[in-house]
C-alpha cells in the first residue's frame, strides 16, 4: 500500500491552524535556520549540491534545477530569480497550498537560491486569483525582513536580497517562463522567442533564473538533509517527491506528496481512494490540462517523467492527475478544455490563436449533434500543422508550449476513444440527413 | 555575383528590443556561407535568415517581420527547415551562421505554410472585392502564392464591429486584422509612440488605444502602409482607387527639408496616395502624415488658376503675356526709382533646385538685386548652413555622439527624428538633448542639457569640453564615459531652436562644437527645398553653389554677365526696408510671410507699403489682399525637376498630374520676365537648366542632367565627396512582390543606353539583375564613371567664428519665451489639405510649466494677458510637463495674435510678463 512521503508538505499537515505564522515556523519547523548553512557552503557549492540532488522543476517541463542555474553567464549581472507562483494549469493547486500554508519554506528557499545564484533581486510571480495566499506570503516576507532575513546582510553575511511579491492579473500565459517575464517587466504576457533563454537574457535582459514555487520550497530541505538523501528518493532520474494534486472523480480528492516511482494506481486508488461510488474508472489525465490522457490499462505506470514521455507518449506536466469514471463523455472534456486554451492562448502565434478557437467550435458542433464523420480528421490534420507529428515529445510551430497543449486532448480522443467518437459522427451525420438539416454553421 | 560582403553593419539579430534582448549569434567567420535550398551563398554572420534569403533571391513569405523592424516571430509564416535543428525554425528571427543548411521548400515546411495561412484566413473576412488591399495585399498575394485552395472552416467567423477609427485618419476594421503586430511595433519601437496595442486573448485578440486616447502619432499613417492586410485604411485614401487604376511616379516629399522618398499615385489625374519608398540613406520607408497626406494641398480649390493683375484696385484675371508686362514693369519701376536694392525677392524654399537657379539668376545676374532670402526670418544665416562641415543622415548611425541644437525635431523633420531615434536606441549611439524644454527626442536622449532661451551657447560649449574630454561639473559630464572609445563623427543637428531670440546664441552653439575636429553639421531647417534654393543662391551674399559674392563673382559673371555689386538683405531686411518704404517691388516666390514669417505686423506693414507685390505661386493669399500681380506656378506633384534635401542631397522630383489652368513652372516665368529685361537664358528644358546648374554653379560639378536621372538614391553635394555613394539607376522591383518594401525606382525611367550618355555596364546590369533583384549597386558601373569634376571655385566654408549673445539675467517674475514651429499649424500646405487641417490647431496657447501656472493662478484654459518688451496680447495657457518653471513656449504658426505680436528681433531674450485677465 502506496504511503505519502511528506516534505514540501509536512508542516503544513502537521500545524493545519497557524502553519503560515513566522513564530511557528520558526519553532516548529526549522525555518530560516537552513540559510546559515547554505552561506557557509557558498554559492557553487549550493549549486553542486542541488546538481547532485538531482531536482528537477516540478512546474511541468522538468528541467534540471542545478543545471539551469549553471548555465548562467558567468560574470555578468545583475541576475534576478523569478519564482513562478502563477499556477494556472486546470486542475493544479499545489502551489497555492504552499503559498497558503507554508510561505516561510518558500521565502527561505528563494534565499538561498538567489544566493546560490548570486542574484540580489527576486520576485515572486503569484496567480492574481490566490488572495488569501497573498496576504500570508506578503505577510511572510515582511517578517522576513523584519527579522533580517531579506534586506541588506543578511544574517552578516555581506548578502543583500530584495524580494518583490507580485501578483498576476488572471492569464494562463503568463505561467510560461517568458510569459511571465513579459508580465513582471510590464507587457502583455506574451512568451518572447527562444533563444535568448532567461538564463542569459530575461527579466530586463538579465541573466535569470525561472523556478517554480515547489522546486524553490524543496531547496532548503537539500540544503538541510544533502543532495544525496534527495537523489535516493525516487525513481531513475525522477528523484525526491512530488505533490500530486489529484481530482476529478475519486473518493478523497486532494493533494498528496509522494515519492516519485509508485504507480498511478497507488496514487488514485491507494492514496484518493479510487474512484467515487464504486464506479470504473474511464481514462484519466496524468498530468494536468496540457498532458495527453491515459487509461485504466496505464495504472500500473510508475510516476516517473521519463518514462511518462517515452513510453506512454504523455508528461507528468504539473503534477495533475484528474480522473473521469465510466459516466464521462470525452467529448465534452474534451471541448471544455478546447475552451480553456481557446480563451487563454495569448494572441501572439498564428497557429495557436486561431487553432485553438477552430478546434473549440469543431469540438462544440461535435458535442451538439452536428459533427460530421470526418471532422475527428479534420482536427487531426489542421492541429497537426500546430503540433508536426501530434506526439510527445511535442514539436511546436508556436513559441511556447500552449500550442501543443491545445492538441493532447484531441490526440487522446482519437487515441482512446476514436472508434466511439466515430460511430457517434456518424450517427449524428445520419440522424441529420434524415432529419434533412444541411446547414452545420 | 562577388559583392564584398558587408560586414560592417549591424546586423538585425543584434538590434536590442524594448528592454534590451538581443539575439544571440553563435561564434564563427565573419563572412559565413549559408546554403540556401541548395545555393550556397556568403553573408555577414548573424544578419536574419530571412533578410538574407531575400538578398539573394529567396523570397520566404512572411506577416509580421518587417524589413526595418526587429523581428517578433508571431505569424509562423516564415518557418524553414535548417539542418541539424530540430523542428522549422523562424527564419525572422533565426541569425545565419557557418555551415547552415537551409530549407525553404522541403514538404515540411510547405505544409506549415499552408497551414499558417489556413489558419489566417479562417477568421480573415472574404470581403477582398470591397477592400482598399485588394489588389495589393499580401495576405491575398501570398495566399496565392504559399496557401491552401479553399478552407476547410465551415464555422461563423470571429466578428466585430467595422471600420472604427483610431484616430483622424486611420480606420481599424479588427475583422480584417491578422495580428501580425507591425502596427503596435511600428508605434511602439519606431515612431515612439506606443499609443496601440494589442487587447483581448486568443482569436479575440484585437489591436487596440487607451480610451479616450487615439493613435495620435505624426506617423501612423506609416502603419496604414506596412500593415499587411486591409485592417488599417487611412481616411483620406479610403474608397478613393483601386490598386490597378493607380498610375505611379517616385518623387521626394518636399513637406519638409528630409525629402523622404515616396510613390506618389494618382488616378484620373488626381493625385491619391503617396506611398514611402525605402531609401536606404534617408527615409528608410517611412513618411510622417504631413508627408504622406500633404499632396492634398495640389488640387485646393483656392488655387490660382490663371495670371492676375491688379486694375483699378482688384485683382483681374489677364494673359500670361499682360500679367508678365506688368511684373515686368513693376520691377523695372523700383529699378528706376531705387535701383537693384529697391526690389526685394522671399521665398523659393518650395520650388524645384531649377526654379531657385533661374530665379537668382534672373534677380541677381539681370535685376542685380542681392536682396533676395529663401529663409523668413526663422532659419539660420546663409554663411553658417552653406559653410558647415556637413554630415549626412547615415552618419548617424555609426557617430561618435550625436548632439542636437534644434526645434524639436518631431515637429519640423519628422522622419529625421525617427532617424536619430533609431540610432540613439537600436545603435546605442550618445544622444545629447541642447534644448530650453522638453522635446520628442528627450526620452531617447542619454545626456540631457537644458538651459535658458538664449543660452544654448554656453551650453554647447559644456557639451564640446565634455566630447573633447574634459569635465566641467556639469550635466555634460555624462558623455565623458559614454563617448570613451567610440569611433565616428559626432554629428551636430543645428537648427533655430526658438524664434524668440536672435539667432546669436544658436551661432555661438555651434562655434562652440565646431571648434571639434570630429564634428559634422546636419541642417535642421525645415522648408521642403530650402537647402536647395540656399545651394543655388537665393540667399543675401550667395551666388549658386555655395560660393559668396566675392568669391564666385569673376566665375558667374563669365556666364551671367552680371552680379550684384554687394551684400543685400535677408528677408527681416527686407521686409523692414519695404515697410520704410525703401523697397517698392516684393517678389513671393511660393513665401507666405503672413503666415510665415515670425512678426506678422511686420509682414503685414511691408506688403501694404510697397508698390507692387508680385505673388509668384499658387495662392492670391500670400499676399493677404496686397498683390498687385499674380503668376500662379506649377507646383510639386505637377512639376519635374529636383530638390535638395538638409544633407544636400539632389533628388528626382516627379511631374505625375497634369496642373489646371494655365499655370506654369515658376523657372519659366523667370526666364519670361528676364527677357521682358533684355536677357535670353535660352532655357527651353529642365535638363537645360540642369546642365546650366552643373556649369555655374561651383557646388554642382559634374551633378548635370545626366547624373541626376541615372543615380538611384540622388546624389549629395559636392560630387567630389560624395560621388563613390552613389547608386546607379532604377532598382528593378523585387522578386515578384511588389507590395513591400517599395524599392526604391518604381517610376522605372529605363537607363539610358547610348556610351557617351551612360557607362554601357549600367546598362547590362539592369538586363541581367533579375538574378539579383534587390542589390541595388553595381560596382563595376560606377568604377566605369569618370571621377568627379572639382568645383571650379573653391566653395565657401564658415570658419565657426561668432558672437556670443548677451546673457540676460533672469527676472524672478517673468517668464523666458520659446517660440517653435509645431508640425500642424497655419502653414498653407497643411490648411489647404483637408485631412491635415482637421489636426492643426488654429490658436495660441502658452505652455507653461505647472507650477507657473498655478502661481499665475489660472485653470488650463483660461486667457492671460502676457506682454513683452515689445508688446502686450491675450492667449490662452496650458500646463506642460516639458517646458521647465521660468520658461513659456508658444507655437509659432497660429493665426491671431501670438508670437509676432510680442518677440522683438533686436531684444537678445523675449521675456513675458503675465496676468490674470479679470
Amino acid at each position: 500500500m502506496a504511503v505519502e512521503t511528506p516534505m514540501v508538505t509536512k508542516f503544513l499537515r502537521e500545524r493545519p491552524d497557524d502553519s503560515w505564522q513566522y513564530e511557528t515556523a520558526r519553532a516548529y519547523n526549522n525555518a530560516y535556520t537552513r540559510i546559515e548553512k547554505a552561506f557557509a557552503m557558498g554559492s557553487e557549492a549550493i549549486v553542486q549540491e542541488v546538481q547532485k540532488s538531482g531536482l528537477r522543476g516540478k512546474g511541468g517541463a522538468g528541467f534540471g534545477a542545478g543545471q539551469k542555474w549553471s548555465f548562467l553567464p558567468k560574470d555578468v549581472f545583475p541576475r534576478y530569480l523569478c519564482v513562478n507562483g502563477d499556477e494556472g494549469e486546470p486542475a493544479t493547486f499545489k502551489d497555492h497550498m504552499i503559498v497558503e500554508r507554508d510561505p516561510h519554506q518558500l521565502v527561505e528557499g528563494v534565499i538561498i537560491t538567489a544566493f546560490a545564484i548570486q542574484a540580489n533581486h527576486a520576485f515572486i510571480y503569484l496567480r492574481g486569483e490566490f488572495g488569501l495566499g497573498a496576504e500570508r506570503l506578503q505577510a511572510a516576507i515582511d517578517d522576513a525582513y523584519a527579522h533580517g532575513f531579506l534586506g541588506t546582510n543578511i544574517g552578516g553575511s555581506g548578502f543583500d536580497l530584495e524580494l518583490i511579491l507580485h501578483r498576476g492579473a488572471g492569464c494562463y500565459i503568463a505561467g510560461d517562463e517568458t510569459g511571465l517575464l513579459s508580465s513582471l517587466e510590464g507587457e502583455r504576457a506574451m512568451p518572447r522567442i527562444k533563444p535568448p533563454f532567461p538564463a542569459a537574457q530575461g527579466l530586463y535582459a538579465a541573466p535569470t533564473v525561472v523556478n517554480n514555487v515547489e522546486t524553490i520550497s524543496t531547496i532548503p530541505h537539500i540544503i538541510q538533509h544533502g543532495g544525496e538523501w534527495y537523489a535516493a528518493m525516487g525513481v531513475n532520474k525522477s528523484t525526491g517527491t512530488r505533490v500530486f494534486s489529484v481530482s476529478g472523480h475519486v473518493e478523497r480528492p486532494g493533494n498528496y506528496e509522494v515519492e516519485l516511482g509508485i504507480t498511478f494506481r497507488d496514487l488514485i486508488e491507494g492514496l484518493a481512494g479510487g474512484v467515487r461510488g464504486g464506479k470504473e474508472m474511464k481514462f484519466f489525465i496524468p498530468g494536468g490540462a496540457s498532458s495527453p490522457w491515459l487509461l485504466p490499462e496505464h495504472l500500473d505506470s510508475p510516476l516517473d517523467m521519463d518514462y511518462a514521455g517515452a513510453e506512454l507518449r504523455t508528461m507528468l506536466g504539473s503534477g495533475a492527475i484528474t480522473v473521469f469514471d465510466e459516466t464521462t463523455d470525452p467529448l465534452l472534456v474534451s471541448w471544455r478544455l478546447a475552451k480553456f486554451y481557446a480563451h487563454e492562448s495569448c494572441g501572439k502565434c498564428t497557429p495557436c490563436r486561431e487553432g485553438s478557437s477552430w478546434i473549440e467550435k469543431v469540438l462544440y458542433r461535435m458535442l451538439n449533434g452536428q459533427g460530421r464523420p470526418e471532422d475527428l480528421d479534420l482536427l487531426l490534420s489542421f492541429g497537426n500543422n500546430i503540433v508536426p507529428g501530434l506526439n510527445a515529445p511535442f514539436a511546436q510551430t508556436t513559441i511556447c508550449a500552449l500550442g501543443p497543449s491545445v492538441m493532447s486532448h484531441v490526440v487522446s480522443l482519437d487515441r482512446w476513444f476514436r472508434d466511439e467518437i466515430v460511430e457517434r459522427l456518424e450517427r449524428d451525420a445520419a440522424r441529420r440527413t434524415s432529419l434533412q438539416i444541411v446547414s452545420v454553421s | 555575383m562577388s559583392d564584398p560582403v558587408a560586414v560592417n553593419q549591424v546586423p538585425m539579430s543584434q538590434w536590442p528590443s524594448d528592454q534590451k534582448y538581443v539575439i544571440p549569434v553563435a561564434p564563427g567567420p565573419d563572412v559565413a556561407t549559408v546554403t540556401i535550398d541548395g545555393k550556397e551563398v556568403q553573408v555577414p554572420r548573424g544578419e536574419l535568415l530571412i533578410k538574407v534569403a531575400q538578398e539573394h533571391g529567396t523570397y520566404i513569405p512572411r506577416f509580421c517581420w518587417h524589413e526595418r523592424m526587429k523581428p517578433v516571430g508571431m505569424c509562423r509564416m516564415c518557418l524553414v527547415e535548417i539542418e541539424g535543428m530540430r523542428g522549422l525554425q523562424i527564419s525572422c528571427a533565426t541569425p545565419v551562421t557557418d555551415g547552415m543548411v537551409v530549407s525553404t521548400q522541403s514538404p515540411g515546411v510547405k505544409a506549415a505554410q499552408d497551414g499558417v495561412l489556413e489558419f489566417l484566413l479562417i477568421n480573415h473576412p472574404l470581403d477582398c472585392p470591397v477592400c482598399d488591399r485588394g489588389g495589393e495585399c499580401p495576405l491575398q498575394d501570398q495566399t496565392l502564392a504559399f496557401g491552401p485552395g479553399e478552407s476547410r472552416f465551415v464555422e461563423e467567423k470571429r466578428h466585430f464591429e467595422k471600420p472604427i477609427a483610431i484616430s483622424e485618419t486611420v480606420l481599424l476594421d479588427r475583422e480584417r486584422c491578422i495580428q501580425c503586430g507591425r502596427c503596435t511595433r511600428f508605434a511602439a519601437e519606431v515612431a515612439g509612440d506606443a499609443l496601440i496595442s494589442f487587447g483581448g486573448r486568443g482569436s479575440n485578440t484585437e489591436v487596440i488605444t487607451a480610451p479616450d486616447e487615439p493613435f495620435s502619432s505624426y506617423f501612423a499613417g506609416n502603419t496604414v502602409q506596412i500593415c499587411p492586410v486591409g485592417a488599417l485604411t487611412a481616411s483620406p485614401y479610403r474608397f478613393r482607387a483601386r490598386p490597378w487604376d493607380l498610375d505611379s511616379a517616385e518623387t521626394s516629399c518636399q513637406q519638409c527639408a528630409v525629402g523622404c522618398r515616396g510613390a506618389l499615385e494618382s488616378t484620373s489625374n488626381r493625385l491619391v496616395r503617396l506611398l514611402g519608398v525605402d531609401l536606404d540613406p534617408v527615409n528608410q520607408g517611412w513618411l510622417c502624415d504631413r508627408g504622406r497626406y500633404g499632396y492634398e494641398w495640389v488640387h485646393s480649390e483656392s488655387r490660382v488658376a490663371g495670371p492676375l493683375v491688379k486694375r483699378g484696385g482688384v485683382l483681374a484675371d489677364a494673359s500670361w503675356p499682360q500679367a508678365l508686362d506688368a511684373a515686368a514693369d513693376a520691377l523695372r519701376n523700383a529699378l528706376d526709382a531705387g535701383g537693384p536694392d529697391a526690389i526685394g525677392v522671399i521665398g523659393g524654399a518650395r520650388g524645384t533646385n531649377e526654379d531657385a537657379y533661374v530665379w537668382a539668376r534672373f534677380a541677381k545676374g539681370v535685376l542685380a538685386t542681392d536682396n533676395v532670402d529663401a529663409q523668413l526670418g526663422d532659419g539660420l544665416p546663409a554663411e553658417v548652413v552653406l559653410g558647415m562641415r556637413r554630415a549626412v543622415i547615415d552618419d548617424l548611425d555609426g557617430a561618435a555622439a550625436i548632439v542636437v541644437i534644434a526645434p524639436d525635431l518631431k515637429d519640423t523633420l519628422p522622419v529625421l527624428y525617427l532617424r536619430v531615434r533609431q540610432a540613439a536606441l537600436d545603435r546605442g549611439v550618445p544622444l545629447v538633448d541642447i534644448a530650453p524644454r522638453d522635446n520628442g527626442l528627450t526620452a531617447a536622449a542619454s545626456v540631457v542639457v537644458r538651459h535658458l532661451p538664449g543660452e544654448a551657447g554656453p551650453a554647447a560649449a559644456k557639451v564640446a569640453a565634455a566630447l573633447a574630454g574634459r569635465a566641467t561639473q556639469s550635466p555634460a559630464d555624462a558623455l565623458l564615459a559614454q563617448v570613451e572609445g567610440r569611433e565616428g563623427p559626432v554629428v551636430v543637428i543645428l537648427g533655430r531652436p526658438s524664434v524668440a531670440e536672435p539667432v546669436t546664441g544658436t551661432v555661438h552653439a555651434a562655434a562652440e562644437l565646431a571648434a571639434l575636429a570630429s564634428v559634422r553639421f546636419l541642417s535642421a531647417l525645415h522648408r521642403g527645398n530650402v537647402h536647395g534654393a540656399l545651394d543655388l543662391g537665393l540667399a543675401p551674399g550667395f551666388l549658386p553653389g555655395r560660393v559668396t559674392l566675392e568669391a564666385g563673382a569673376d566665375h558667374v559673371v563669365a556666364h551671367w554677365g552680371r552680379v550684384p555689386a554687394s551684400r543685400g538683405l535677408d528677408t527681416g531686411g527686407i521686409l523692414a526696408a519695404a515697410a520704410a518704404g525703401q523697397i517698392r517691388t516684393l517678389v513671393l516666390l511660393g513665401a507666405d510671410p503672413l503666415a510665415d514669417f515670425p512678426d506678422r505686423p511686420l509682414a503685414e506693414r511691408a506688403l501694404a507699403a510697397a508698390e507692387h507685390v508680385i505673388v509668384v505661386g499658387a495662392f492670391v493669399a500670400d499676399a493677404g489682399e496686397q498683390a498687385t500681380v499674380v503668376l500662379p506656378v506649377t507646383v510639386w506633384g505637377e512639376q519635374e525637376g529636383t530638390g535638395t534635401n538638409l544633407e544636400g542631397r539632389v533628388q528626382r522630383l516627379a511631374r505625375k498630374v497634369t496642373p489646371g489652368g494655365t499655370t506654369m513652372e515658376s523657372w519659366r516665368v523667370a526666364g519670361e520676365l528676364a527677357l521682358r529685361f533684355g536677357a535670353d537664358f535660352d532655357l527651353e528644358l529642365v535638363a537645360e537648366v540642369q546642365d546650366e546648374i552643373a556649369r555655374v554653379a561651383p557646388a554642382f560639378a559634374g551633378v548635370d542632367a545626366a547624373l541626376v536621372r541615372r543615380a538611384r538614391d540622388g546624389v549629395v553635394l559636392p560630387l567630389v565627396d560624395h560621388g563613390h555613394e552613389i547608386v546607379w539607376g532604377p532598382a528593378p522591383l523585387g522578386a515578384g512582390v511588389s507590395w513591400e518594401p517599395i524599392p526604391s525606382g518604381t517610376d522605372a525611367e529605363p537607363l539610358p543606353v547610348d556610351a557617351d550618355d551612360a557607362p554601357a555596364e549600367a546598362a547590362d546590369a539592369d538586363a541581367d539583375a533579375d538574378a539579383d533583384a534587390t542589390e541595388g549597386e553595381d560596382t563595376a558601373a560606377a568604377a566605369a564613371v569618370p571621377g568627379p569634376p572639382a568645383p571650379p571655385v573653391t566653395l565657401h566654408e564658415w570658419a565657426g567664428s561668432a558672437d556670443r549673445a548677451p546673457v540676460v539675467p533672469v527676472d524672478s517674475y517673468a517668464l523666458r519665451l520659446v517660440a517653435a514651429r509645431t508640425l500642424y499649424g497655419t502653414d498653407r500646405a497643411v490648411l489647404e489639405s483637408p485631412s491635415l487641417a482637421q489636426l492643426a490647431p488654429l490658436d495660441a496657447v502658452l505652455l507653461v510649466n505647472r507650477i507657473d501656472r498655478d502661481r499665475i493662478g489660472v485653470a488650463d484654459g483660461d486667457r492671460v494677458r502676457v506682454t513683452s518688451a515689445k508688446g502686450s496680447t491675450e492667449v490662452a495657457v496650458h500646463a506642460d510637463a516639458a517646458t521647465p518653471q521660468g520658461t513659456a513656449f508658444l507655437a509659432a504658426n497660429r493665426r491671431g495674435p501670438g508670437v509676432g505680436d510680442l518677440v522683438d528681433p533686436a531684444e537678445p531674450v523675449t521675456d513675458l510678463r503675465v496676468e490674470t485677465l479679470r
